[in-house]
C-alpha cells in the first residue's frame, strides 16, 4: 500500500507531466487562459488517462511484450514494435467511447468539456503517459495508480497555471515579451516551483 | 528555385516559425535540448517524419475520405514513427535511450498532424515535401538553438566537446545548473521568442496569435 502512495505522490507532483516533462504542452499553453475552461480540460484529461494507462497496460502485459502471448501457444513472438501504432488505436477508440458514454450518461458535464475531449487524443500527456508506464514496466495496479496520479498531477498544473494567467493580463509586460513570450517565462517561474518537490521522500 | 518554392521553404524559419509563433511541437522542443546531440537526433528524426508524411498524405489525399481522414492522418503518421524508432534503436542506441519516449511522442507532435491537415490534403505532393522539410528546419533551428545554448552554459561543451573549461578540471567556468533543469528551458524558449519578436515586429502585433488583451495606457 505504502508503494502505491509513494508512486501516486511522485507522478503528482515530483515527476508532474506537464512541469518536469513537457508534455502536452501544446494543449498546457493554448487552454490556459481560463481557470473554468482549464478545469473542465484537466477533469477530462484525467479521466481519460487514468482508464488509458491500465488498458494499454494490459495490452502491453497480454499482447505485446516479449514471449507474452504464451498463453496462445506463441511463447517466441515479439510484437513490441507494434507497441506505437496500438496505443495510438487504443487511446482512440477510448476517447470516442467515453464521448459516446458521457454525452449519454453525463450530458451536463459533456456539454462542459465540449471539444477538449476529443482533442484529448492528441495530447501528448496521455500517450507520454502510456509510453512511461510501458518504459518503466509497471504492473496491474501501479499504472492503474500510475494513470490516475499523472492525470491528477496534469490537471493540477494546468489549473494552477491558468490562474497565475488571469491575474497577469492585468501586467505591463515588454512589447516583444507579450503574449506567448511571457507565458513560457510563467511556466518556468511555475515548474521552478513545482522542482521543490523533487526532494520529497516517503 | 522559383519564388513559391523559396517560400514555401523559407517562411516558417521565422516569419511563421511553427514553435515560437504557432505553439506547435513544443513539448519535445523543451524536453530533449539538455544536450546538442539528442536535439540534432530528434530534428532529423521529427523533420523525416513530416517530409515523408507530406508526401504520402498527399498522393493519397484524393482517395480519404473527409469523415475518417484524422484517423488515416494517424496512422500513416505513426507507421513512419515507428519505422524511425526501430533505426534509432537499431544504430543510435545510447541516443535513442535518451530520447526515451520522446521519438515516439512524434505520433502526436502537433506539427506533423497540423501540417498534413493544413498543407499536404490540399497540395501536391511535391510541395507538400518542401513543406514538410521547412517546417522540420524552422522546427530544427528553435531545437538547435535552444540545444547549444543549454549544453554551452549547462555543461561547459558542445556535442561533448568541451568549450569552457570546468571549474572541477582546474578551468574558469561554473556550469549554470538552471540551464540544465525544466525552468531554463522555458526562460530560454522565452527569451528567444522576445529576440524573435523584437526583430519581426509584425509577430507581435499578429492578432490571430495573440493570446490575450492587452490594456495600455499608450494605446488608450
Amino acid at each position: 500500500m505504502a508503494d502505491y502512495l509513494t508512486l501516486f505522490v511522485e507522478s503528482v507532483f515530483v515527476e508532474n507531466l506537464a512541469l518536469a516533462f513537457f508534455l502536452g504542452m501544446c494543449t498546457f499553453l493554448a487552454v490556459s487562459k481560463k481557470i473554468e475552461t482549464a478545469l473542465g480540460l484537466g477533469i477530462a484529461v484525467m479521466f481519460v488517462q487514468g482508464i488509458t494507462v491500465p488498458v494499454n497496460n494490459l495490452l502491453y502485459q497480454y499482447f505485446l511484450k516479449d514471449g507474452a502471448l504464451a498463453w496462445a501457444g506463441l511463447s517466441d513472438v515479439d510484437l513490441s514494435f507494434l507497441g506505437l501504432i496500438s496505443y495510438i488505436a487504443v487511446i482512440a477508440a477510448l476517447v470516442q467511447i467515453l464521448e459516446m458514454a458521457m454525452d449519454r450518461f453525463v450530458p451536463a458535464l459533456y456539454s462542459a468539456l465540449g471539444i477538449f475531449l476529443p482533442l484529448i487524443t492528441v495530447n501528448c500527456a496521455i500517450l507520454g503517459g502510456t509510453l512511461f508506464m510501458v518504459e518503466r514496466d509497471y504492473s496491474f495496479g501501479q499504472s492503474v495508480v500510475y494513470g490516475f496520479g499523472s492525470g491528477f498531477g496534469w490537471a493540477l498544473a494546468i489549473v494552477a497555471f491558468a490562474g497565475i494567467r488571469e491575474k497577469l493580463k492585468y501586467s505591463d509586460v515588454p512589447n516583444g515579451l507579450q503574449g506567448l513570450g511571457i507565458t513560457f517565462i510563467t511556466c518556468g517561474l511555475v515548474a521552478m516551483g513545482f522542482m521543490a518537490f523533487s526532494g520529497m521522500k516517503f | 528555385m522559383n519564388s513559391d518554392t523559396k517560400k514555401v521553404i523559407t517562411d516558417p524559419l521565422f516569419n511563421n516559425n511553427p514553435i515560437a509563433l504557432q505553439i506547435l511541437g513544443v513539448c519535445s522542443a523543451l524536453a530533449v535540448t539538455s544536450k546538442l546531440a539528442p536535439s540534432l537526433v530528434m530534428c532529423l528524426a521529427l523533420t523525416s517524419v513530416l517530409a515523408c508524411s507530406n508526401v504520402v498524405v498527399s498522393v493519397i489525399r484524393n482517395h480519404i475520405p473527409s469523415s475518417i481522414r484524422i484517423i488515416v492522418q494517424m496512422i500513416i503518421i505513426s507507421s513512419l514513427v515507428i519505422i524511425v524508432d526501430q533505426l534509432l534503436k537499431a544504430f543510435l542506441f545510447e541516443i535513442s535511450k535518451q530520447l526515451s519516449v520522446f521519438v515516439g511522442l512524434i505520433i502526436t507532435n502537433c506539427i506533423v498532424l497540423g501540417r498534413a491537415e493544413a498543407y499536404a490534403m490540399k497540395n501536391s505532393p511535391g510541395m507538400s515535401f518542401l513543406d514538410g522539410i521547412g517546417n522540420g528546419l524552422g522546427y530544427s533551428l528553435i531545437l538547435i538553438l535552444v540545444g547549444s545554448i543549454r549544453e554551452l552554459f549547462g555543461s561547459g561543451s558542445l556535442l561533448e566537446y568541451p568549450i569552457f573549461p570546468l571549474v572541477t578540471d582546474g578551468g574558469w567556468f561554473t556550469p549554470i545548473g538552471l540551464m540544465l533543469v525544466p525552468p531554463g528551458a522555458f526562460f530560454i524558449v522565452g527569451f528567444l521568442i522576445w529576440g524573435l519578436r523584437t526583430w519581426k515586429v509584425e509577430q507581435v502585433e499578429n492578432p490571430e496569435y495573440q493570446i490575450r488583451h492587452v490594456h495600455r495606457l499608450e494605446d488608450a
